[in-house]
């Protein structure tokens, strides 16, 4: 199959074509004869697992790398940009997933960096306000980076990008920092820029907002393309199993017997050690085993501080945090281990996982204690390698092997290990930020799966996550998060989309009136 | 108009050329350290430039190509710390530190020879007349070409961090290096040509010392003048007016100690050879403390080799 015959043909002129394009990397294909085409003012999505090979396709568009054989077309005529500055010049342009905005340099110097001549300073500003009106975006230009939220930061490159007046405009995982609010005002951005004539090109692993934005998906497979659809005509679960090209499984919930409680937090405060963190504010639940507590919130509302409690990295008076009946508030992070906590903080490279150091070397850090890897002082290595390469194979963690740095992993990929590290210790109780962000459909499910099963070997596991189908899949019982405080537990089961809706605006009175026995 | 045998116009006038090298040699550095580059070798191109610009000035009696060749010489020695660290990857604390004991050692080798020598006299720039004005003279017009030439890199370098397109990209190099390649920036090369600019301050720098405050060769001639030049950088948190302020509190300080030795005060020789490098770290450490933030910061990229295998 080529999939180069487009669908649902309408009458869109064609702007970029891509034939046959191959690249490929030392022990590794990242694109075999890719083709596809996209329309002046489609929004086209690239559809695929983590390493597939989005990521090295739109960077050979965006001409970051080149291609190793294949051509591509911009209006007709050959393309082939051998950097950046060429592509932009030709009126390409590209929104980052990370990594590049300059957080000790204000949104005025930042936009400019990525122009070609911009006009003076002054004007520049007066540009970037104007811009940001017209799409709903609102920026101040002499703010620093470095104190924006996530979702203002995307609207500086995205700002970045639309005073060059482009024809394609690609965003590569636009959504995945973003908090539902600031989703919508990006789609909505996104559907003008299109009406204007500006084509888009699309990388997400979120299925169901490429239904709603999307005009036409190519789907790729280890850098093949294995289909072209119409998302609007397709299901997700349809969509998912052509990306991971076998019938995807919804994870099994398997009922355990609730025992006793294994968790115990009471009536913790505490302030927050992170920099214009918030503060937790008497914090109380409980977890039993085989239970999983679901935490919503939006981000910022304590989650990360929550975790740095419950991990030991916070520390608090003994009696205020219980593992199973022991007062452990007093206790850091190893001592917790050892007691039976385990915990995964979300941000993968620095805090989780030590970027530098290869993925053996980083299994260690954190099992190193469980799993007996200290043997009269020295590290045991063999024992060490062995616990990495079965969180390799039993994650599907593609990597070159265990001896490779962990910040050379796709950030999906480095998530898969980083869960599989916790939830393989064998731990009494587990505690997740956001365990699947950034995490492709199928090892999502995976890893929801592999929490689910904990459960049902008689964990008690708390997940704490922005992402609310998740929640709903996974957890017995719900609360949320807000500006430091928890809404008290409720069962999962039965609750609506209202009364969720309730408990994030922050009405603590309804809980009392919602009570649930 | 004497204060205890030491008169203020002469004192200030007298700084304001004992702090021409380490002016130099920290305003170079200031740049180097932008772009995210941590070059510790800055002694060691001071002091190469110092004896480069001694024998081309020699060699060829004009004291104006002693300093370009002083210059080049500290360039020339900086391309190799560019080589190990932007080319091979070298680790640039330990490339840097080599660096510094590299450049003493063939500054010494070559040196000889030259021992006793006098170099060709780097003259007073503006005319007698406008030079013997009282008190304004001497402190205004009374100088040699490159105390006037290294005031003007500290504006000039001060505007170009601040407002212009390379400076932008300089700043950027040194705060993110893999989002400024990701937005097709040439970070090594950006880098590269910083590190061979800091050469050339820290050269010309040098070759102030033996040409025109000295002026002699001898071994060790810059005397740690470098060391004092990175901490300089650092303490005046990478801002060039800041800088001046720094060099010229060290020029005044030692100037003013050599001048209470020469008046007999009471306090001991040791506590006044020691006065200018304690009061100047002092006063840098009281300046940019209490001041936090991003925007006071060093370069987040400072110290650390790229690579664009990603």
């Amino acid at each position: 199959m080529t999939g180069t015959e487009r669908q649902g043909a309408d009458a869109r002129p064609e702007l970029l074509a891509v034939k046959g394009i191959t690249k490929a990397y030392p022990g590794v294909i990242a694109n075999s004869d890719v083709s596809f085409a996209i329309g002046e003012g489609e929004i086209h999505a690239l559809l695929g697992e983590n390493g597939a090979g989005k990521s090295t396709m739109v960077k050979m568009i965006y001409g970051l790398i080149r291609p190793d054989s294949g051509q591509m077309t911009l209006r007709g005529a050959a393309y082939q940009p051998g950097k950046p500055a060429e592509a932009r010049r030709l009126g390409v342009a590209m929104v980052f997933q990370h990594f590049s905005l300059f957080e000790a340099l204000n949104v005025a110097e930042n936009v400019a960096l990525g122009m070609e001549s911009p006009p003076p300073m002054r004007e520049l500003a007066a540009r970037i306000r104007a811009v940001s009106e017209e799409y709903g975006l609102p920026l101040d230009p002499s703010r620093m980076v470095g104190d924006l939220s996530a979702g203002e930061r995307q609207r500086v490159e995205i700002i970045r990008c639309l005073l060059q007046d482009p024809k394609l405009l690609i965003m590569d995982e636009p959504t995945s920092v973003l908090t539902p609010q600031e989703v919508e005002i990006l789609f909505k951005t996104l559907r003008q820029l299109s009406s204007e004539g500006t084509a888009i090109l699309y990388i997400s692993h979120k299925l169901e907002e490429i239904r709603s934005l999307c005009d036409e998906a190519t789907i790729l497979r280890r850098g093949k393309v294995v289909a072209t659809c119409t998302p609007r005509e397709r299901t997700a679960r349809e969509m998912a199993e052509l990306m991971v090209g076998s019938a995807l499984k919804t994870p099994e919930r398997r009922v355990a017997e609730k025992g006793e409680v294994a968790l115990g937090v009471s009536d913790l405060s505490a302030a927050s050690p992170i920099p214009f963190g918030t503060s937790l504010k008497g914090i109380s639940f409980t977890v039993a085993k085989g239970e999983v507590l679901g935490i919503a919130g939006v981000a910022g509302n304590g989650q990360d501080e929550l975790l740095l409690a419950l991990s030991g990295e916070l520390k608090a008076a003994p009696d205020k945090v219980r593992i199973a009946g022991h007062a452990v508030g007093d206790l850091g992070p190893v001592d917790r281990r050892k007691v039976g906590l385990v915990a995964a903080p979300e941000d993968r490279y620095g805090h989780a996982a030590a970027p530098d150091m290869s993925l053996v070397e980083n299994a260690f850090l954190t099992a190193g204690v469980r799993k007996g890897l200290v043997k009269n002082g020295f590290v045991d290595w063999a024992g060490t390698r062995r616990f990495a390469e079965e969180i390799i194979a039993g994650y599907d963690v593609r990597t070159p092997g265990p001896d490779v740095a962990a910040r050379a992993l796709s950030g999906g990929n480095l998530q898969k290990f980083l869960m599989g590290r916790e939830l393989m210790q064998g731990a009494s109780v587990i505690v997740i930020n956001q365990p699947t962000w950034g995490v492709d459909a199928a090892a999502a499910a995976q890893i929801r799966q592999s929490i689910l099963d904990r459960a049902g070997e008689g964990a008690a596991v708390v997940v704490i996550s922005q992402d609310l189908d998740e929640l709903l899949e996974v957890s017995d019982s719900f609360a949320v998060l807000n500006e430091g405080r928890l809404t008290k537990p409720r069962p999962t089961e039965g609750l609506t989309m209202d009364e969720i809706g309730l408990m994030m605006g922050g009405a603590h009175g309804m809980e009392v009136a919602h009570h649930v026995a | 108009m004497d204060f205890g045998g030491i008169n203020p116009v002469i004192l200030i006038a007298t700084l304001m050329a004992s702090a021409v090298p380490i002016l130099l040699a920290a305003l170079g550095e200031t740049v180097v350290e932008r772009s995210g580059v941590l070059n510790l070798g800055v002694e060691g191109m001071m002091i190469i430039g110092a004896l480069g610009g001694f024998v081309v000035a020699v060699q060829t009696g004009s004291p104006v190509l002693g300093f370009i060749g002083g210059a080049a010489a500290g360039a020339a020695l900086s391309l190799i710390f560019a080589l190990l660290t932007q080319v091979f990857l070298a680790n640039q604390v330990a490339t840097g530190l080599a660096l510094t004991l590299f450049g003493l050692g063939v500054s010494s080798l070559g040196g000889q020879g030259y021992n006793g020598i006098k170099p060709p006299r780097t003259g007073q720039l503006l005319p007698d007349a406008l030079a013997d004005l009282p008190v304004i003279g001497p402190i205004l017009f009374g100088h040699d070409w490159v105390v006037y030439f290294s005031i003007l890199m500290t504006a000039v370098l001060w505007w170009v961090l601040k407002a212009t397109r390379i400076g932008l990209i300089i700043r950027a190099v040194g705060e993110s290096h893999e989002a400024a390649h990701a937005l097709g920036y040439k970070v090594n090369r950006i880098r590269l040509m910083c590190i061979a600019f800091g050469g050339a301050m820290a050269g010309m720098g040098g070759a102030y010392v033996s040409l025109a405050r000295v002026p002699q060769w001898v071994d060790g001639i810059t005397a740690g003048a470098g060391w004092i030049a990175l901490a300089i950088v650092v303490f005046a948190s990478w801002k060039p007016w800041r800088v001046l302020i720094g060099a010229y509190l060290f020029g005044g300080i030692t100037v003013l100690q050599l001048n209470l030795q020469v008046a007999g005060s009471g306090i001991p020789v040791e506590y006044l050879s020691m006065a200018p490098y304690l009061i100047t770290i002092l006063v840098l450490v009281i300046m940019s403390a209490g001041r936090k933030g991003k925007a006071n910061g060093a370069p987040a990229s400072l110290g650390q080799n790229f690579h664009a295998s990603r």
